[in-house]
């Protein structure tokens, strides 16, 4: 009685299906599994791996969201300057571009940024000094910062090659306060990142809880739980969640607004989760093999979380990470608002809050930068999920 | 058909009244009220109020009453057609809100058209021609519209206009019709300013809608009485035409139902962004200033349009799909 031996009878219930060597999608398995019977023995998630694995793009988009949650680990490693330091004379400088050769051939290098004021507006003008370096060198040292807040460490994955020459350089250059763009937003990769992620887990424990109960008890239950999920999901949600986080006191700190955000985003993000599991639950519920779970005298829990769950997990991580993305661009719409979180805190919606308007971006278009990496998240994030999503059911 | 729009419209008045529950909770969420917020903005200017003074605002506006007293007078003013005065504005909701709601129609309404217009073209093009080169060109396209979000687009486009053309297109108004009574002169004016922020609004729902209907007439093309109608010699094109089209629509006009809210309150934030005169940063400033009475209706407004469009989608599928009207019945 494990979940091994779904492999025989298909999901989707009915007739027994051919053998799986004679479809298109199995022809692949064969492939790579050499011959048939690897197929009838592999266990579900060795089907979802074989599947996925030859979707190059969803592979492709895997190894980014990796990258990407390595910054979200480590933001310090990856930030070249404290991202709260602020200063008066660097405000708008723009993108100093990182030079990777010279005539001597490798050369981590950015030219020195140099300040005129414009006569006529006196505003600051940056200009690249092609005739000053600034050396720069991988795991150079930086400021101290603990990693995971255990390990003290001042080595940083880009740097000045002699930090005592007392240089700057800012790669995705400053803001109106002279903070280091680049470094603030490794840090907002950290807050926007595990926000989503937060948010999808509380929302995970919502949808299958409640989706759970309802598709397994069915009846009054059943038809309550529907019920609130059409009325949540026949709500507005961005002016719904605008009023609740507006709602949120000011005098909060950083760390309560964040928790009171992601429950705010899953309360009505559970639903969508919550109809998937039900409908699974209820095909599942008429399975051969939770009808013999239950003949054999399986208590309730054990069908549920050793027979049941099991077989839909992987349909349930696909629609999570088909979530996750949804939940970083509500937070960014939010905060960029300024509904969401609020400064001190860092997040992608925080930073493009500095590029609000048409008067910020025509001075200081890079402003509009961390745009580009909630882009490439959900991009990534979107496509991953796709691909997990097709792989989810090896017996479709 | 008659006896399923009735049931539905029946539903409306419950809906209705538990919105009308959900927004007044909301707007009673923040602690403190309007007067709180009107004393520490005072405070801050230097001059103070007396004690009497703000008990005499509060008895004016009711907020010394009883949560649910206060309810029902805001309820049953609604339901009188008085839709309260704005604290902030010192001007009444119903003046404020009219013009931006038409306005936001208006959005919605060009927005909706692009979208279908734009999106069914593209998804049958992508099903009947699949794996061609436009077929992964609008793959890419349709991926980049949903990742990128709307206030993104938005301020792309702005600063583009702004770096290249010398032009700033915020607002939906040129300065010299923006307080003017409406005439022929305006009315074009708008549709002058309104096509950028539709088109912006659009892209998002057109590459979903796109994806869908590129999923659902695939699912149709593979249907064997396509090659049936083939081996009778009907020509590609009709055939298509005539029925996988049409089937793979219905999947379409039950995504009305959540595809309107979504524009409306979607529209909110590119609104805030361009400037745009909707009642979508009305809402966002109402809230700020915890103008409650104001901010509740917009809330109220949002959600009746949420209502409004899973009923059309309702009614128009029951119209398009004959057994989805026999089930109810």
């Amino acid at each position: 009685m494990t979940v091994k031996q779904q492999s025989v009878p298909p999901i989707s219930g009915g007739t027994p299906q051919p053998p799986l060597v004679e479809d298109e999608v199995s022809g692949a398995f064969v492939g790579l599994a050499q011959d048939a019977e690897a197929i009838y023995v592999a266990p579900n998630w060795k089907l979802v791996w074989w599947r996925f694995k030859r979707h190059r793009l969803a592979l492709f988009s895997g190894i980014v969201i990796i990258f990407i949650s390595t910054i979200a680990l480590v933001p310090a490693f990856f930030s070249t300057q404290i991202p709260h330091e602020t200063s008066a004379t660097q405000a708008f400088i723009p993108l100093q571009g990182l030079h990777f050769y010279d005539e001597d051939g490798f050369n981590l290098f950015v030219y020195d940024m140099e300040g005129q004021r414009n006569p006529t507006t006196l505003m600051m003008e940056w200009v690249p000094n092609e005739t000053k370096k600034i050396p720069l060198r991988l795991f150079a040292k930086g400021y101290e910062y603990e990693i995971f807040g255990l390990i003290p460490t001042n080595i940083h994955l880009i740097g000045l090659a002699n930090p005592e020459s007392g240089d700057q350089f800012h790669l995705l250059g400053t803001d109106r306060l002279g903070r280091d763009q680049w470094s603030r937003l490794m840090f907002g990769t950290q807050v926007s990142l595990s926000i989503g992620l937060v948010a999808v887990i509380m929302s995970i424990f919502l949808g299958v809880l409640l989706g759970g109960i309802s598709g397994y008890f069915g009846g009054l239950i059943d038809l309550i739980i529907q019920r609130l999920i059409e009325l949540l999901q026949s709500l507005p949600p961005i002016p719904i969640w605008m009023a609740l986080t507006a709602a949120l006191p000011r005098d909060w700190s950083v760390e309560q607004t964040y928790f009171a955000i992601t429950i705010i985003l899953s309360l009505l993000g559970w639903t969508t989760l919550g109809r998937e599991v039900r409908g699974r639950f209820l095909t599942l519920r008429e399975e051969d093999f939770v009808v013999a779970a239950q003949l054999i005298g399986a208590s309730k829990r054990r069908i549920i979380f050793r027979h049941m769950v099991p077989s839909f997990a992987s349909h349930i991580i696909a629609a999570s990470t088909l979530a996750i993305p949804v939940m970083i661009i509500n937070e960014t719409f939010l905060s960029f608002l300024g509904l969401g979180l609020r400064p001190p805190a860092i997040s992608w919606g925080v930073l493009l809050q500095e590029a609000q308007n048409l008067q910020s971006i025509a001075l200081a278009p890079w402003l509009l930068l961390p745009g580009l990496a909630v882009i490439i998240t959900v991009l990534t994030l979107n496509i991953l999920g796709d691909g997990l999503r097709d792989a989810a059911d090896p017996y479709s | 058909m008659a006896q399923y729009i009735i049931k539905r419209l029946l539903l409306l008045p419950i809906l209705l009244f538990i919105f009308s529950i959900i927004a007044f909770a909301l707007i009673q969420a923040p602690p403190g009220d309007f007067i709180t917020s009107y004393i520490a903005e005072l405070a801050a200017s230097g001059s103070q109020m007396e004690q009497a003074q703000i008990d005499a605002l509060r008895a004016q506006y009711g907020l010394d009453q009883p949560m649910y007293i206060q309810y029902l007078k805001w309820m049953g003013n609604i339901l009188q057609g008085n839709l309260g005065v704005s604290l902030d504005w010192q001007k009444s909701n119903a003046e404020l809100i009219s013009e931006r709601l038409v306005l936001t129609l208006l959005l919605g309404a060009f927005t909706f058209i692009i979208t279908w217009a734009v999106a069914i073209p593209i998804g049958i093009y992508s099903a009947t021609r699949q794996y061609s080169f436009f077929d992964y060109f609008f793959t890419v396209f349709n991926y980049m519209g949903v990742a990128t979000p709307t206030f993104m687009t938005a301020l792309i486009i702005m600063w583009i206009a702004f770096k290249y053309f010398g032009a700033s297109v915020t607002g939906l108004f040129s300065p010299e019709y923006i307080a003017a009574p409406w005439s022929w002169g305006r009315a074009i004016d708008l549709l002058k300013h309104l096509w950028l922020p539709a088109l912006i609004l659009a892209l998002d729902g057109t590459a979903r809608l796109a994806r869908i209907m590129r999923a659902n007439l695939l699912d149709e093309l593979k249907k064997p009485y396509m090659e049936m109608a083939r081996a009778k010699g009907m020509s590609e094109w009709r055939l298509v035409m005539k029925y996988p089209v049409r089937l793979a629509f219905n999947p379409l006009v039950s995504t009305i139902g959540w595809y309107l809210p979504l524009l409306f309150s979607g529209s909110l934030i590119v609104a805030t962004v361009m400037n745009l005169p909707t009642i979508g940063p009305m809402l966002l400033r109402a809230l700020i200033v915890q103008d409650m009475f104001l901010a509740g209706i917009i809330i109220l407004i949002y959600c009746m349009l949420a209502i409004i469009g899973t009923l059309v989608s309702d009614i128009l599928l029951a119209w398009l799909d004959p057994r989805i009207r026999f089930e109810e019945e």
